[in-house]
């Protein structure tokens, strides 16, 4: 072993002068160049995503409409506008929010599995929406349709408080059991749990509500509109804002709490932010998107590998930028473009979001030891 | 004289548990670390070293009693000012994922940095002066989750380092390593105290390690706790005291634990040979195998006599009426199993 050299401590001062040309930088945290492949991936995405569905669109007719100009057939600016424009809006925000949420599971609960369909947070979300949809007096062919905004954004705040007690539950028992497969348990009981209440809740309801909540249930980025985009971007910017505020935090909690504490961090108030944002993004994409799997759990096990870092302050925005790619890729899959078919959204994350836990699993051989690789 | 930077005035450290009666686990402390000093904290298991360990960190209260670190009590300093001039080095060894070994020394710097974690170029300057203070400059740039066991304990001391703490408390820093890594991280240790003039604690279950390294031990055994220099104790007897109740004997001649502590016979070892060397390992065999040494002929009665003969060294036993010669050790021992 060489000699360790080792000088006095420096200060601040005497310590940048001795260093005399300034030796290149670490290049820890944002990464400037891939989070720019990141965007362009996700302009491109979403401009074919306006471009592909049942009818194709040329390119730059979708940029004539999106600059305010007509397209060459008045039904196409319709289309745009009026549905593919908020469905791609809402499948990018949803997306985004359910991978950040992931994230943040997967590394408060130092687990490569968690997230919030695996913890049953997605379970008592929907609890919240049957609890709201199943009682109210609309009787709709959807979940969504026509409860108007008092409807909207009850359904939302009813679903994010469904979403924040399971999770406080579920903390709340993971303090008291270290081992993280049963967590992961704990999580599927839960989501059974809610998931009896909610079929006892659609026992004892008339069959267009139980229709229309089981549709809601295969998970659709379809049918939010114009009007409902605000009540369901709007809690999802602020969590978003809130997982980038929490990124230095989600470092530190990436050596444990008892650690992070010893390094000057208020473990239970960052906690708690952790939770409340989890259960304001999950809670506002299940209210209006159903709950939907997958994407939370593999987009951060991808970008991880992207960026070959498990450092949040890159993570996080590229999780976000992944995130909302990859739920409009899903969503034009599901859409089967060209053929009026529209497949259970649900259907096509698990198809492609099992094997990359599968990947995970194995990759990882012994998943108690690591969390985040 | 050197200042203390730590110091606990009266304390006693234990469980306050749900209920009123509390479990102390050792009481009346009163210890001082000084600046540049390397301080190791032994005893028996289960004696508290670990709940003393947290109680210094800030991680638990003390029942009663103060601490204070450069005379500020340490419950009035704010968590990021306690980890400004504390920094820890737990048994708990957390998986950190992809991060680089850099990238970890980096979260060192969390009390440093502002709320984006953004780190300045001093605070680079930090990380790679701590990374190149407990010699890992070849493997900080590769993922922590690759690296061995001391490997990833070097990267855990650097990250400790990178929070310019004035104390560094280390819990068992040499578990689970083998032993030319024990050395290794002992002798770092060492440095780091001595020529930052930055104080390190730990807590070790290594004893001729500490023996050997520490500036001074603080003893911990039956809920109290003995400091001084590593010979002083070893002079005293606080050591022989505080393992007697293990079980184990520890011998004041050679530093270490006896493994066979009640002999059977009474063997002297007569040397005859050119140094002292083969008596020495004679002794140790004997003791290996189960005898006792006695220090004199009188109270003997089994004698074994070292001889150089013909560039080799024999062994002869005397038993009474019996008597053999040998030319190994494994042989006599054979001999005197057999026959006693």
């Amino acid at each position: 072993m060489a000699e360790p050299i080792l000088r006095p401590f420096p200060r601040a001062a005497a310590f940048t002068e001795s260093v005399p040309d300034a030796p290149a930088r670490l290049g820890l945290g944002l990464r400037p160049a891939l989070l720019g492949v990141l965007v362009l991936a996700l302009v491109i995405v979403f401009g074919v995503s306006l471009a592909l569905g049942s009818v194709s669109i040329p390119l730059q007719q979708i940029i004539t409409v999106l600059l305010g100009g007509e397209a060459e057939r008045a039904s196409w600016t319709n289309i745009i506008l009026k549905f593919r424009l908020p469905k791609a809006l809402t499948a990018a925000l949803a997306g985004a929010a359910l991978s950040v949420s992931g994230l943040m599971m997967q590394t408060l609960f130092r687990n490569p599995l968690a997230s919030s369909d695996v913890l049953g947070i997605n379970s008592g979300a929907s609890l919240g929406v049957a609890l709201v949809v199943l009682s109210a007096g609309t009787v709709g062919t959807t979940v969504l349709a026509g409860i108007g905004l008092a409807g909207d954004v009850s359904l939302v705040l009813a679903s994010i408080v469904g979403a924040a007690l399971t999770l406080g539950l579920i903390l709340l028992i993971a303090r008291q059991v270290e081992n993280s497969l049963t967590l992961l348990i704990l999580g599927l009981m839960i989501g059974q749990l809610t998931f009896a209440l909610v079929s006892l809740l659609l026992y004892f309801s008339i069959p267009e509500r139980i229709q229309a909540f089981v549709n809601w249930g295969f998970g659709s980025f379809n049918g939010v509109t114009w009007d409902q985009v605000p009540s369901l971007a709007l809690p999802i910017l602020i969590g978003l804002g809130m997982a980038l505020l929490l990124s230095k935090s989600l470092n530190a909690l990436l050596l444990g709490e008892t650690y992070a504490r010893s390094l000057g961090m208020d473990t239970r108030r960052a906690r708690l932010a952790i939770i409340i944002t989890t259960a304001i993004l999950t809670g506002a994409v299940t209210a209006f998107c159903g709950p939907i799997a997958f994407i939370g759990i593999a987009v951060p096990h991808l970008c991880r590998s992207l960026f070959n870092s498990s450092d949040h302050r890159a993570l996080v925005p590229g999780v976000i930028l992944m995130g909302a790619t990859v739920a409009l890729i899903a969503a034009l899959i599901a859409e089967v473009p060209g053929s009026g078919l529209i497949l259970p959204l649900n259907a096509i994350m698990a198809l492609f979001g099992a094997p990359v836990v599968i990947w995970v699993i194995l990759r990882q051989r012994n998943l108690q030891r690591a969390f985040a690789a | 004289m050197r200042s203390p930077i730590l110091e606990a005035q009266g304390i006693a450290i234990g469980y306050a548990g749900a209920r009123p009666p509390s479990v102390t686990v050792a009481q009346g402390i009163d210890v001082r670390l000084l600046a540049g000093e390397m301080v190791c904290l032994i005893g028996p298991n289960g004696a508290g070293k670990s709940t003393l360990m947290r109680t210094l960190a800030g991680m638990q209260p003390p029942l009663t009693g103060t601490i204070t670190i450069n005379g500020t009590p340490l419950a009035a300093l704010t968590a990021n000012a306690r980890a400004r001039s504390l920094g820890v080095v737990l048994t708990e060894r957390p998986n950190v994922g992809m991060l680089s070994g850099y990238g970890l020394v980096a979260l060192g710097r969390h009390p440093y940095t502002d709320w984006t974690g953004r780190l300045s170029p001093h605070d680079e300057a930090v990380i790679r002066w701590a990374v190149e203070a407990v010699g890992a400059q070849d493997i900080a740039a590769r993922p922590v989750m690759e690296l061995s066991d001391g490997q990833r304990q070097k990267l855990m001391i650097a990250r400790a380092l990178a929070q310019e703490p004035q104390v560094i408390l280390l819990d068992e820093p040499t578990a689970f390593l083998d032993l030319p890594r024990r050395v290794e991280i002992m002798q770092l240790l060492q440095r780091l105290a001595h020529e930052t003039g930055r104080t390190v604690l730990l807590s070790t279950h290594e004893l001729d390690l500490a023996l050997r390294t520490a500036d001074r031990i603080w003893l911990l055994s039956g809920g109290v706790l003995a400091s001084g220099a590593p010979e002083d104790l070893v002079l005293s007897g606080a050591f022989e005291t505080a393992f007697r109740s293990e079980g184990v004997i520890f011998d004041r001649h050679t530093g270490a634990f006896k493994v066979n502590a009640e002999g059977v016979g009474k063997i002297y070892v007569r040397n005859m040979g050119e140094d002292g060397v083969a008596a020495v390992w004679t002794r140790r065999a004997l003791e290996r195998a189960g005898f006792a040494i006695s220090p004199d002929a009188d109270s003997a009665t089994i004698t074994v006599q070292i001889l150089e003969r013909m560039g080799g060294t024999i062994w002869r036993l005397q038993a009474g009426e019996l008597a053999s010669e040998h030319r190994s050790l494994q042989g006599l021992i054979a001999s005197l199993t057999s026959e006693i």
